[in-house]
């Protein structure tokens, strides 16, 4: 709005007379949100007759405002001006269409999670429970050891990896191992599952299902995102750092530890916990690993695990006999995940605002 | 390593500080994870291929559905691009207007709290996507797809009969690219962001509108950072398990009408919903789908990849 409200007026006095006159010419800039009023009106005088819903509602209202402002400006202010209007309107409506399904999706899972957001749901499992009542405790604690064991095992390679290629890697290598690491990213987290299945059964035997396998399959997928973000946090690390270590005699290694990583400590911290949030809500590698059990199994070294994406998915298409109350557990499981996602990102914000390094006054 | 290495100026330094156990150890650590990124990539690959050798050599009656391998996956390989491609056509558009809204017409200093919403839908678990396609989505497109078959219905796509439950090709193709959208806005956001002050600022001193700065600066300099966003978008659809899983009423082969009920499955969720009741061969076969959706996605990402660097790379020439 703010651009077509400066008025060129200096440029008036050498420019020709007939384009002084077409440029005066200009809609006050309140004019579209009162066609988009008048729109809403119209459209809101016809909703009987046509039977509208809200979703309807706002459609026609959007098309027939964007139409209005088009033509309206057109024949004021000219063609140019007039597609000017016509991207805006079109840019905001887009915008505001791709809000329709996160507030849909967030009002969805906490309205129905809420009812079944009660002790129970953390404190039981659901062994010997047909219908109602029952928990997620073997879920979430399934999810919890999975989540520390990938994190175990993702956070040293990556953070190794990530090193390396900041401060050891060159040439061919260096651009190899980039390469394949962002192609990692890529990879479908149920080729990940499918991986982890068939490296367990070569060894183990066929319909293999441990908690073990789950971990690894998640790591496939947690270590490129590991890589990337420690390493663009390690690419930040000023080389007068570094150097004024070099100065002073400290071996490289004892640079690295001792002086890049404490500085990146808060972005490094950042990063994990992005990437544990991107894990933690994996179904489909744990899917094909773990299964599902009833029972609360809390070695993953030992027989099929419960977890949370799992058993919400489970719940879901396999409810029993009167389905509602595995479709409450279910929506509460996808509710708490929800929670954990937007919790462990709250968090990685919290991190990269109270632990960046004090920058020199 | 190869660094304390070259470095001859002062010999006695280098010396001392390449007999340092601590330095040796910790570089081979670092070089030794390095390498495990290319040992676990070659690995995915090496499990699948060998799992996958008994469905490739087995005879076709063995194989499920009793047609051989290639007609079992064929369908599955259809359904995968089909609603992909879908997702794609619907998102691409949308990601490229939000992060032109983000970028240059939302306020500036609401601008980056906008973005995190949009990146919020990134967050969102996979199968909770799933819960909202079937739950909310699906029913609520119903009505649409009735409309869709009345009056658009001799369009091939459209021929229905439209699906009562609305868990249709179509659905999925939209819930997938809500889910790329965030993927695809994320990139296309950081070019525009890049584009240099200067050419925007040159093209509204010529007297352009906004809409015409962004059409002669803004677009053409992030148009391979949008490609390169796009593709990646469609690597995620295209692997896409759970919600496809949830979502998509699967019964039926090759169609390419988007309305109906019967839809070919797509390759992730397939081995999803056949995987925890199949056993003996049915699992190889299974393996062999997926290292066939390995095989498409990686060639996918990398082309993406080597998109987005060459953008890079001009960018850094500029």
């Amino acid at each position: 709005m703010s651009q077509t409200s400066t008025a060129p007026a200096p440029t008036g006095s050498s420019a020709p007379a007939p384009r002084r006159g077409e440029r005066a010419r200009r809609l006050p800039n309140w004019s579209p949100w009162a066609v988009f009023l008048g729109a809403a009106a119209v459209v809101g005088v016809l909703w009987p007759v046509f039977d509208l819903n809200i979703a309807l509602f706002v459609l026609y209202t959007v098309v027939l405002g964007t139409l209005a402002v088009y033509l309206l400006t057109r024949t004021v202010e000219g063609p140019r001006r007039a597609t000017d209007r016509l991207v805006t309107c079109l840019v905001v409506s887009a915008f505001g269409l791709a809000m329709v399904p996160l507030v849909s999706l967030v009002w969805e899972v906490v309205s129905r999670g809420a009812a079944r957001l009660d002790g129970e749901f953390f404190n039981s499992s659901l062994v010997g429970i047909v219908g109602e009542g029952g928990g997620a405790y073997h879920a979430i604690m399934g999810t919890l050891i999975i989540t520390a064991l990938t994190t175990l095992i993702s956070v040293p390679i990556g953070l190794m990896t990530a090193i390396f290629l900041v401060e050891y890697a060159r040439g061919r290598l260096k651009r190899a191992i980039t390469f394949l690491v962002d192609v990692m990213t890529g990879i479908p987290s149920i080729v990940a599952g499918l991986f982890a299945y068939a490296l367990f059964a070569i060894f183990f035997g066929p319909g293999i299902r441990l908690g073990v396998m789950g971990a690894i399959a998640l790591s496939v997928l947690m270590i490129p995102v590991v890589v990337r973000s420690a390493e663009e946090v390690l690419k930040l690390v000023p080389n007068e750092l570094r150097e004024a270590s070099y100065a002073l005699g400290v071996p490289k290694w004892r640079t690295i530890v001792k002086v890049v990583i404490p500085t990146s400590i808060a972005g490094l911290g950042t990063g994990v916990t992005l990437a544990i949030a991107r894990v933690v809500g994996e179904t489909a590698p744990l899917l094909i690993t773990l299964g599902i059990t009833n029972a609360t199994n809390l070695d993953a070294f030992d027989g099929r695990m419960a977890t949370l994406p799992v058993y919400a998915y489970y719940q879901l298409t396999q409810p029993g006999v009167p389905p509602q109350f595995a479709t409450d557990r279910a929506w509460t499981a996808a509710l708490v995940l929800i929670i954990l996602v937007m919790g462990l990102n709250v968090v990685a914000r919290l991190i990269s605002r109270f632990f960046a390094p004090k920058t020199g006054r | 390593m190869s660094s304390t290495r070259t470095t001859p100026p002062s010999p006695a330094g280098t010396g001392r500080s390449v007999r340092r156990p601590g330095d040796r150890v910790f570089a081979g650590t670092a070089k030794g994870a390095g390498i495990l990124i290319l040992v676990i990539l070659a690995g995915v690959a090496a499990f699948l291929v060998v799992e996958a050798v008994p469905a490739l050599t087995a005879p076709a009656e063995d194989i499920p559905g009793g047609g051989g391998l290639a007609s079992y996956i064929a369908p599955l390989v259809f359904g995968t691009l089909l609603a992909a491609v879908i997702a794609l056509l619907v998102a691409t558009p949308l990601a490229v207007a939000i992060s032109l809204f983000i970028g240059y017409y939302a306020p500036r200093r609401i601008a980056q709290g906008l973005g995190y919403l949009v990146d919020l839908l990134a967050a969102i678990p996979s199968i909770v996507y799933g819960f909202w396609g079937i739950f909310w989505l699906a029913p609520k497109l119903v009505p649409f797809y009735q409309w869709l078959e009345r009056d658009l219905g001799f369009i091939p796509l459209f021929a229905g009969p439209a699906s009562t439950t609305g868990r249709t090709m179509l659905t999925t193709g939209l819930v997938l690219a809500v889910m790329i959208l965030p993927i695809i806005s994320a990139i296309s956001r950081e070019v525009f962001l890049q584009v240099p002050s200067l050419h925007r600022e040159a093209a509204l001193a010529l007297g352009a509108t906004r809409w015409e700065m962004i059409r002669m600066a803004v677009l053409p300099y992030g148009r391979s950072g949008v490609i390169g966003g796009a593709m990646l978008g469609l690597g995620r659809a295209l692997g896409e398990t759970m919600a496809v899983a949830i979502v998509l009423s699967v019964s039926g082969g090759i169609t390419f009408n988007l309305i109906s009920s019967g839809n070919p499955s797509t390759i992730a969720a397939n081995i999803a919903l056949e995987f925890p009741e199949s056993s003996g061969i049915d699992i190889n076969t299974l393996i062999a789908s997926g290292l066939a959706l390995f095989v498409i996605t990686l060639a996918v990402n990398m082309l993406a990849r080597a998109i987005v660097n060459r953008r890079a790379d001009f960018s850094g020439a500029n």
